[in-house]
């Protein structure tokens, strides 16, 4: 694990244009953007490290809180919001005990929103890491959650 | 994969590819876009290709194909040529439609599509309404070939379009064709496209870029996703033949992180493309160079705009700057730069190989051709349609999109998104272009159509996209960082039940102040959805205010549920449901609602077979 800033180097060069790739990478890698690795990036390519905070907390898709081991990422894009994500959301909210954007004590789920997955056709939309489940009743939440506990 | 280096041998090529393709062959296409996927696809698509096998049925041909825009009845699946279209396909049903329809020809009824009226079956996929009243001449193609595969590509022709423009037109001739057929960005604002790429032509520089714009962070919108992940080459085609035209050497393609499949086919089909030599250097031995890169977005709606977007692709933070230097003289890394949407790019192609006085015979005067709409919310047929610019939103919503869920009522359509308005009914028979849509106070966007019913409550709606959009601006300008800000506060306490009448001209003040103040589109166009549901649904606003009630019921803190013990039968489905057991009652006799407990969540009301249930 440690190599990893080391393996993103040696995919994109010492190319500060391509740090928010760089990033991207190494959130997919740790699930998030970790202050040691931001500390040795800056180092490696010269650039002061206040800058890559500054793309880190300006972007969605990166965190600099290590996340939970199931992300829920909850549609809240404006076709799964006619047809009741925002129920959804609440239902999954009252299950998990977190508000949006949380992640649980025991570190088992990160609660997410996300402004439109491009499945809009079946909303309202769930993604459990990665696995869409569409037409999302605040009823079904229990029995989508059941599979992950 | 062998490299082309003329025409000639591109068309011998193409001849191949064609004659490799037996018409008269059966082949299942299964669609495999996001939408599909999320309704279980893979697994039908695998079973398919294992019962062909097994029954040793070598000749068939299973293809996984990108969106073919039915997003809502998926996995779908058509046998070809007949066209057979089956949709809501399982696992189950494969060796059905192996051992029926690919046998011995025989339609399965059950997996026919119904209309929702007549429940009458029909059998092909030219005959489900759906389709049949739409003009796919971008998006149809999706269904007929596999995303991964160039070949496929080439053999519907594939390529023609940058074979007949670098060998037989001029630099001039390919732009002034795009001049010509009207085509207009379908990005959102409309700009016509061949004076966007003439300015940039003008200008004498060594190095220029071409990018396209496949941000799409309009939430309801899905278009620019389903045509890369579907039909890649059509973009990488119209890019081509853009950078031809303005003398660009480089292309970018940005695109969202949310889209890991768009970015998989679209970093596919570049491959292909290099190989055979329709990207690098010398492209069909004509002496032009190019080639494209893709940039993955950060996940920030800002980005999709031009100067945002560049500055991301340089590895800046996504802001916007002032724009008074123009991106057709500066633009990515200084240097004269033409951005356009994937719609707009895949267009190109169509316009170049069929002509620009076809494309213009196609749509409006105004707006030539056709959009791509992701047509959803509460509706029935909810997916995406391409449709001639013209045709109105009654045809779109209640002939193609079959109308209304549940025997609900239409109340409006937000069409425009995040910087668009809400329509309603009076103006259904208005023609839908990019001027039309201005006049009623809403724009065409990126082609989000979201159907709203009675129970979706307008203020909620306004209220929704300032949410969204005092989340996504950047904070640079006081005016759409506060106003936006502000804005959402009073709607919010509208929706709380404490709004008052002198709120209602506050938010028109904040309007026109972050409307003129704001240095980019997300700020200029942002209080939209506010002016517009306020011009057409000033009822709603006043019932929140004055009554206190929101008659959509949907506001949470206007609204309580009741169960009519009239109407109750005493099934016990409420308490079953209700998560907080707040739904109570002895079986088969009338239930009750414990309000200190309910947490308004409206299962019950869902649950209730017998709409006992009530919203007050
Ligand atoms: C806040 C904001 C977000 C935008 N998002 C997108 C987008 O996601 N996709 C897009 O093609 N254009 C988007 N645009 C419009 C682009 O800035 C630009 O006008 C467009 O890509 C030009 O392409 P076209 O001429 O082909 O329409 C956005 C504009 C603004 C102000
Ligand atoms: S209008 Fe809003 S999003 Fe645009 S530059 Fe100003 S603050 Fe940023
Ligand atoms: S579900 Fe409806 S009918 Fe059944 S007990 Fe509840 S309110 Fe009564
Ligand atoms: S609205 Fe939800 S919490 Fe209230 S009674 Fe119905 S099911 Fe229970
Ligand atoms: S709005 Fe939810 S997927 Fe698009
Ligand atoms: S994803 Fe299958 S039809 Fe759209």
């Amino acid at each position: 694990m440690e190599t990893k800033v080391k393996d993103i180097i040696a995919k994109y060069g010492v190319d500060p244009a391509q740090i928010i790739a760089m990033l991207q990478d190494l959130q997919s890698a740790k699930r998030y953007l970790p202050e040691e690795d931001l500390r040795e990036l800056a180092a490696i390519l010269g650039i002061p490290l206040a800058h890559i905070y500054r793309i880190a907390t300006f972007f969605k898709a990166f965190s600099l809180e290590p996340k939970g081991e199931h992300i829920i990422n909850v549609c809240v894009g404006t076709a799964c919001h006619v047809r009741g994500a925002s129920r959804i959301l609440d239902e999954l909210e009252r299950q998990l005990g977190v508000a949006s954007g949380g992640t649980t004590s025991d570190q088992k789920f990160s609660l997410e929103t996300v402004n439109c997955l491009g499945a809009c056709a079946l909303g309202p939309v769930v993604v459990v890491d990665q696995e869409y489940h569409g037409d999302m009743t605040p009823g079904q939440v229990d029995k989508l959650m059941e599979n992950y506990r | 994969m062998k490299r082309i280096q003329s025409a000639s041998e591109l068309e011998a090529y193409r001849q191949e590819c064609m004659a490799s393709r037996d018409p008269q062959r059966t082949v299942i296409t299964i669609c495999a876009g996001t939408g599909c996927q999320a309704h279980g696809c893979s697994n039908v698509v695998a079973a398919m290709q294992q019962e062909l096998d097994k029954q040793g049925l070598d000749q068939v041909e299973v293809k996984a194909t990108g969106c073919h825009g039915f997003c809502e009845r998926g996995p779908l699946v058509v046998i070809h040529p007949q066209g057979v279209f089956y949709n809501k396909v399982k696992v189950e049903d494969v060796p059905d439609i192996i051992a029926r329809t690919v046998k011995e020809g025989e339609v399965i009824e059950s997996l026919l599509y119904a209309l929702p009226a007549t429940k009458e079956q029909i059998s092909l996929e030219k005959d489900v309404p759906f389709y049949k009243l739409q003009e796919r001449i971008i998006f149809g193609s999706n269904g007929l070939i596999d995303p991964t595969s160039i070949d496929d590509y080439l053999a519907i022709g594939g390529y023609q379009a940058l074979s007949k423009a670098l060998t037989g037109m001029t630099t001039d001739a390919v732009l002034d064709e795009v001049k010509i057929s009207g085509l207009r960005g379908r990005g959102g604002g409309g700009f016509p496209t061949g004076r966007k790429w003439e300015s940039t032509r003008d200008v004498d520089s060594g190095v220029k870029y071409v990018i396209c714009n496949a941000d799409e962070g309009d939430p309801g919108a899905y278009m620019d996703r389903s045509l890369l992940e579907g039909n890649p080459h059509s973009v990488i085609e119209g890019m081509l033949l853009g950078a031809y035209a303005v003398g660009a050497t480089e292309g970018y393609v940005y695109v969202r992180h949310e889209y890991p499949l768009a970015v998989a086919n679209l970093t596919m089909a570049l491959e292909a493309a290099r190989e055979m030599g329709f990207l690098g250097q010398n492209i069909l031995g004509s002496g032009f160079n190019f080639d494209i890169k893709i940039s993955r977005g950060g996940g920030a709606f800002v980005c999709g705009e031009s100067s945002a977007l560049i500055a991301s692709i340089e590895g800046q933070v996504g802001e916007p700057r002032a724009k008074h230097i123009h991106m057709a003289e500066s633009g990515l890394w200084g240097k004269p730069t033409v951005l356009n949407n994937v719609e707009t790019w895949a267009n190109v192609p169509v316009i170049i190989d069929k002509g620009a006085e076809l494309f213009r015979s196609i749509g409006t005067e105004g707006s030539p051709g056709t959009k791509i709409f992701s047509l959803v919310g509460k509706v029935n047929n909810t997916g995406l349609v391409e449709v001639p610019m013209g045709i109105s939103l009654r045809e779109i919503i209640f002939d193609i999109g079959g109308g209304i869920p549940g025997g609900r009522s239409f109340k409006a359509v937000q069409t425009g998104g995040p910087s668009g308005g809400c329509i309603p009914e009076e103006h259904l028979d208005l023609q839908v272009d990019f001027d039309e849509l201005d006049k009623v106070g809403s724009m065409m966007g990126s082609g989000g159509m979201i159907v709203m019913d009675d129970r979706t409550c307008m203020v909620d709606v306004a209220k929704y996209f300032l949410n969204f959009l005092k989340g996504e601006s950047c904070g640079k300008c006081t005016t759409c960082r506060e106003g936006i800000l502000r804005m959402y506060e009073i709607l919010d306490k509208i929706t709380r039940g404490e709004g008052e009448l002198s709120d209602l001209d506050m938010l028109e003040k904040l309007a026109s102040v972050v409307q003129e103040a704001s240095m980019c589109g997300l700020g200029k166009t942002a209080p939209n959805p506010v002016l517009s549901t306020l011009r057409y649904f000033r009822d709603e606003y006043l019932a929140h205010i004055n009554d206190k009630k929101c008659p959509a019921g949907v506001c949470k803190d206007l609204i309580h549920f009741e169960i009519d013990p009239d109407a109750c039968t005493g099934c016990h489905k409420c308490a079953r449901v209700c998560p907080v057991d707040a739904a109570h009652g002895k079986k088969k006799e009338p239930h009750e609602i414990d309000q200190e407990k309910c947490i308004k969540c409206g299962m019950c009301y869902d649950a209730c077979k017998f709409d006992a249930v009530k919203i007050i």
